[in-house]
C-alpha cells in the first residue's frame, strides 16, 4: 500500500519537466551535468565537496529542492559512494560526483557495485595527480576510473569532450547502468567542469529517449519470507571455487554487454598514415590537427575511444595495423595508452608518445608532433 | 518397535529464516543472542516487511542470510552509509546497520559519528566483544586494559593504546533531538530486547538516530571456557561498560 | 583553426573583478551567436592570488581548452604582468595598468604592441574604484571588438540591472566607465 502510494507520488513529482523543448545555454560543465541528471529523472545525489566538481552539487541542490529530488552531503567520499549504493538498492536513480582524491575513496564502493551489479552513476571531473596535486585538469584518473579497486574493471567509462557530451552521456549513463546493471562513469575533467561553452539541453523524452525504469533490489512488493523469498545480497564468499564462479559469471555478463556499449569515433582514418589517438577534451585538438593536415593533403587521421572501458580495440586494430605511425596524445603518462596497447597486442606499428601529465594539450602542439614524425620518415 | 522422540521445535523468532539455521557462529558466541533479541523485537513490532538488514564485515557478516527479511552485506565499516543511503532514498524502509566494535568505532567511526550528528533515521546495532574476532582476535577499540589479544600479546596498556572506547557514551554526547542510545548485554536478554525494540520504535517514529551496543561473548578468541566466558562478560566488561539507556527520545521533549 | 579564434587573457588581483568581466563579456559574445569558451583559473587559493580568465571567441568550433599564446593580454597589477608575460608573443597586444610601478623587466620582451593605461588612476579620479572592472571591460571591447557598446550595455543591464534599479546613478557611472575604457584604448 505504502509502496503504491509512494509510486504515485513519484509519478507526480516527475510530471513537472525541468526542461521544455530545446534549451540553448551558455553554461559551465558542472551546471550541465546537474541539468542532465535532472532531465534524466535522477532521484537522489549523494556527494562530498571537492574541486573541480563542487558546482554539480551546487546546481543540483538548488534545483532538486524545486523538483522534489533528494540530496545528501555525506561525511566523506567513502560515504558518498556507499550511500549511492544504498540509493540504488532502494531502487532510485542515484548518482554521485567527485574528483582526484575523492575518486580514490569512492573506488571502494564502486567495487561493491561491480560485485553486486549495482547500477551506480558517477561523474568524475579529473584533476591533477598524484596526491592532492592540482584542482585544475588532467587525464590522470583513467586507471582509477577504469580499473580502480581490487576487481576486474566490470564497469563502463565514457570519456567526454564537450558540454554537449556531458549532457548527452550523463543521461545515457543512467540508462546504460539500469539496462546492464554495471556501474557507469562519465569521465570529464576540470576544464569541462569549469569552462563555459554553448550547449543544447533537452528533455530526453522529446528526443525519443525513454528513461529505463528502475526497480528496487530490497523491499520489492510483498513481505520478505512470507509472500516472496527475501532479497539477500552479499559480496563475501567462502571458497575459491565459489568466488571463481561468481567472477566468471560477472565476466560473462560483462563480455556480453561490451558490443552493446563500446564506442569510438574515427576522423579520416580510412587511408591515414599517421593516426592520432586521444580521448576526452584532447580529441578536440586532435580533430583540429586532422583538419589542418587534410587541408594540406596529408594523410593524418584521428581515432577517439569514447568508452575507455571497454576499450574499442577491435575497431582500432585495423586502423593501427595499416598506419605508418601512431601518436598517442594524453594529459597523463600513458594511462590510456596502456589500455589501448593491450587491446592491439601484436600490432607492430611504431607509437610515439605525447604525454603531458596534468597539463592541457593544444592543436599546435599536436601538429608539431605529427610534423616531427613525418620528418623522421622522410 | 520404532522409538518415538518428542521433538520440541526451538522457539526461534518468526522473522528468522529457518532454511539458514543453524547459524554459523562459534559455540558460545554472543551474536546469536543479539540477533535473537533483534528477531523478537522485529516480531513484536510486526515490521518484517519493511526491514533492510545491512551487515558490516566481521563475524556480523555471518548473519547476512539469517533473517527472513531483505538484506545487504557490505564492506568493513560501511554498513552505516549503505543503510543511510537506503533510508534517504526510501524513508518507509526500516534500516538496521549491524556491526562489530571494529566496524563501528574504528574503520567506520567517521560514519557512525556523522550519521549520529545528522540524526539519520536508522538503527545501529553493534556487538562489543572486545576484539576483532573474524580476523583472529586482534586488539579492538574496546579491548579492556590488561586484556591480551594477538596484537597486544602482553595486554592492552593505557599508555600505549589509550582507554577502551565507550561507544554509547560517545554517541550520546553528540546525538541530537529525538535520538535513542543504549547499551545492553547478552546476559540480560530481556533488557537487550527492550532496548532494541525501543531503538526500532525510535526509527518507526522518525524521531531520530538510534543506537544499541550489546556486550557480547567471544569464547573462541578469549580462549575461555563457559564459566570464564560468563565471568569475563559480567565482571570484567560489566565493570567498565555500564549498561542502560544514555539517551531517550522523550527526554529532549521536556 | 588557431587564427580564426580570438584568444584573450585577463589577469588581476583577487577582488579586481577579472572573472566578472570575463563572465559578462563571454556571455555577451555568446548572445551575439559566437562560439565562446571561457575558463577561469581556479587554483587552490580562494583569495589573494592572481586571478586569470582565459577566453576564446570564435565563429567556428573551439578545439583547444588551453592555449600557449594570446591575441590580447590585459594585466591589472604588477604581479599579473609577471604572471601573464608568458602568454605574449609577436601577435599579442599586451595591455597593462600603469598606475602602479611596474618592473620593466617583467614585461614581455616581444609583443605586437605593448600598451600602458593608468586604469586605476583614471577610475579613481574620474569615477569610483568599484567600476574598475567595467572600465577594463570597456578597454577589452575597445581592442577586441568582440561586441559593440550596445551589446555590452545590454549585458551589464542583464547582470547589474537589479542594482541599477535601486540606484540609477550607478547605471550612469557604469556606462560612463565602460565608454571611457573604450576611449582610453582609442576606440
Amino acid at each position: 500500500m505504502k509502496d503504491l502510494k509512494e509510486k504515485n507520488e513519484t509519478k507526480d513529482k516527475y510530471a513537472v519537466r525541468p526542461i521544455v523543448g530545446e534549451k540553448r545555454a551558455f553554461a559551465t560543465g558542472n551546471e550541465v551535468v546537474a541539468w542532465a541528471a535532472l532531465a534524466a529523472d535522477a532521484d537522489i545525489m549523494y556527494g562530498y565537496p571537492i574541486t573541480p566538481q563542487n558546482e554539480i552539487m551546487h546546481y543540483w541542490t538548488r534545483m532538486s529542492e524545486k523538483y522534489g529530488r533528494g540530496f545528501l552531503q555525506t561525511e566523506d567520499e567513502t560515504s558518498a559512494g556507499f550511500t549511492t549504493l544504498g540509493g540504488v538498492l532502494a531502487g532510485r536513480r542515484s548518482f554521485t560526483a567527485t574528483s582526484g582524491p575523492g575518486n580514490m575513496l569512492m573506488q571502494e564502493s564502486m567495487c561493491m557495485a561491480e560485485m553486486m551489479r549495482l547500477p551506480t552513476v558517477m561523474i568524475v571531473q579529473q584533476r591533477g595527480g598524484p596526491s592532492t596535486a592540482t584542482v585544475i585538469y588532467s587525464q590522470q584518473e583513467v586507471n582509477l576510473t577504469c580499473f580502480g579497486g581490487n576487481g576486474e574493471g566490470f564497469r563502463i567509462v565514457y570519456s567526454t569532450c564537450s558540454h554537449q557530451e556531458l549532457f548527452d552521456y550523463t543521461i545515457n549513463a543512467f540508462n546504460v547502468a539500469w539496462t546492464h546493471r554495471f556501474p557507469v562513469f562519465v569521465l570529464g575533467d576540470g576544464y569541462q567542469a569549469k569552462m563555459r561553452e554553448p550547449v543544447t539541453m533537452y528533455d530526453p523524452r522529446d528526443k525519443g529517449i525513454t528513461m529505463v525504469p528502475t526497480e528496487p533490489y530490497v523491499l520489492k512488493e510483498g513481505c520478505a519470507g512470507v509472500d516472496r523469498e527475501p532479497q539477500q545480497m552479499r559480496n563475501t564468499y567462502n571458497t575459491e571455487e565459489e568466488l571463481n564462479e561468481v567472477v566468471e559469471g560477472l565476466n560473462a555478463a560483462y563480455q556480453a554487454v561490451i558490443p552493446q556499449v563500446v564506442k569510438h569515433e574515427e576522423y579520416a582514418c580510412e587511408d591515414a598514415d599517421y593516426v592520432i589517438v586521444a580521448h576526452g577534451v584532447v580529441t578536440r585538438a586532435a580533430q583540429a590537427a586532422v583538419e589542418y593536415f587534410r587541408e594540406k593533403g596529408l594523410k593524418v587521421g584521428h581515432f577517439r575511444p569514447v568508452t575507455l572501458r571497454p576499450f574499442p580495440g577491435e575497431a582500432f586494430r585495423p586502423i593501427a595495423d595499416r598506419a605508418k605511425k601512431i601518436l598517442v596524445a594524453e594529459s597523463a603518462l600513458g594511462q590510456m595508452r596502456r589500455i589501448m596497447t593491450d587491446t592491439i597486442y601484436g600490432c607492430s606499428t611504431p607509437m610515439v608518445n605525447f604525454f603531458k601529465p596534468g597539463e592541457g594539450i593544444s592543436t599546435e602542439e599536436i601538429i608539431v608532433k605529427v610534423e616531427e614524425m613525418m620528418a623522421e620518415d622522410k | 518397535m520404532k522409538k518415538e522422540y518428542i521433538v520440541d521445535t526451538p522457539r526461534m523468532p518468526v522473522s528468522w529464516r529457518e532454511e539458514t539455521k543453524a547459524h554459523k557462529f562459534c559455540p558460545g558466541c554472543g551474536h546469536g543472542l543479539i540477533l535473537k533479541a533483534l528477531g523478537q523485537a522485529i516480531d513484536e513490532l510486526g515490521i518484517q516487511d519493511r526491514i533492510v538488514f545491512v551487515c558490516d564485515i566481521g563475524c556480523c557478516l555471518l548473519a547476512w542470510d539469517l533473517f527472513n527479511t531483505d538484506g545487504v552485506q557490505t564492506h568493513h565499516g560501511r554498513a552505516v552509509p549503505v543503510a543511510t543511503g537506503v533510508k534517504r532514498a526510501n524513508p518507509d524502509s526500516i534500516c538496521i546497520a549491524y556491526m562489530g566494535d571494529g566496524g563501528g568505532y574504528a574503520i567506520g567511526a567517521q560514519h557512525l559519528v556523522n550519521a549520529t550528528a545528522r540524526n539519520e533515521r536508522i538503527t545501529v546495532l553493534l556487538a562489543n566483544n572486545t576484539n576483532y574476532a573474524m580476523t583472529g582476535g586482534q586488539m579492538a577499540p574496546t579491548t579492556l586494559i590488561g586484556q591480551k589479544t594477538e596484537t597486544c600479546p602482553y595486554g592492552r596498556s593505557i599508555e600505549q593504546h589509550g582507554e577502551p572506547t565507550r561507544g554509547p557514551e560517545m554517541v550520546a554526547a553528540i546525538a541530537g533531538h529525538g535520538a535513542y542510545v543504549a547499551r545492553g548485554t547478552v546476559s540480560q536478554m530481556n533488557q537487550l530486547k527492550k532496548q532494541i525494540k525501543t531503538a526500532l520504535q525510535t526509527q518507526l517514529d522518525g524521531s531520530g538516530f538510534s543506537f544499541v551496543e550489546a556486550l557480547a561473548t567471544c569464547p573462541t578468541n578469549w580462549r575461555t571456557n563457559a564459566h570464564e566466558t560468563w565471568q569475563f562478560l559480567n565482571n570484567n566488561m560489566g565493570a567498565y561498560f555500564q549498561t542502560g539507556e544514555f539517551k531517550k527520545p522523550e527526554e529532549q521533549e521536556v | 583553426m588557431a587564427q580564426k579564434i580570438l584568444r584573450i587573457v585577463i589577469a588581476g588581483e583577487g577582488g579586481q573583478g577579472v572573472q566578472a568581466i570575463a563572465n559578462i563579456l563571454s556571455e555577451a559574445a555568446y548572445n551575439k551567436g559566437k562560439q565562446v569558451l571561457y575558463i577561469p583559473n581556479f587554483g587552490v587559493e580562494q583569495r589573494g592570488g592572481v586571478s586569470i580568465a582565459f577566453m576564446q571567441i570564435s565563429n567556428g568550433p573551439i578545439d583547444t581548452m588551453k592555449f600557449a599564446k594570446a591575441d590580447i593580454v590585459i594585466a591589472l597589477s604588477p604581479r599579473s604582468v609577471a604572471r601573464t608575460a608568458q602568454y605574449a608573443d609577436k601577435r599579442t597586444l599586451f595591455v597593462y595598468d600603469s598606475s602602479n610601478e611596474i618592473d620593466e623587466t617583467s614585461l614581455p620582451a616581444i609583443t605586437k604592441k605593448t600598451m600602458a593605461i593608468p586604469a586605476i588612476d583614471i577610475v579613481k579620479t574620474e569615477f569610483h574604484p568599484i567600476v574598475l572592472n567595467i572600465f577594463v571591460m570597456g578597454a577589452v571591447i575597445g581592442v577586441t571588438k568582440v561586441v559593440d557598446l550596445e551589446a555590452a550595455k545590454a549585458a551589464l543591464e542583464d547582470k547589474l540591472g537589479y542594482k541599477f534599479a535601486k540606484n540609477p546613478s550607478l547605471r550612469e557611472m557604469n556606462f560612463a566607465a565602460l565608454q571611457r575604457g573604450m576611449q582610453e584604448v582609442g576606440a
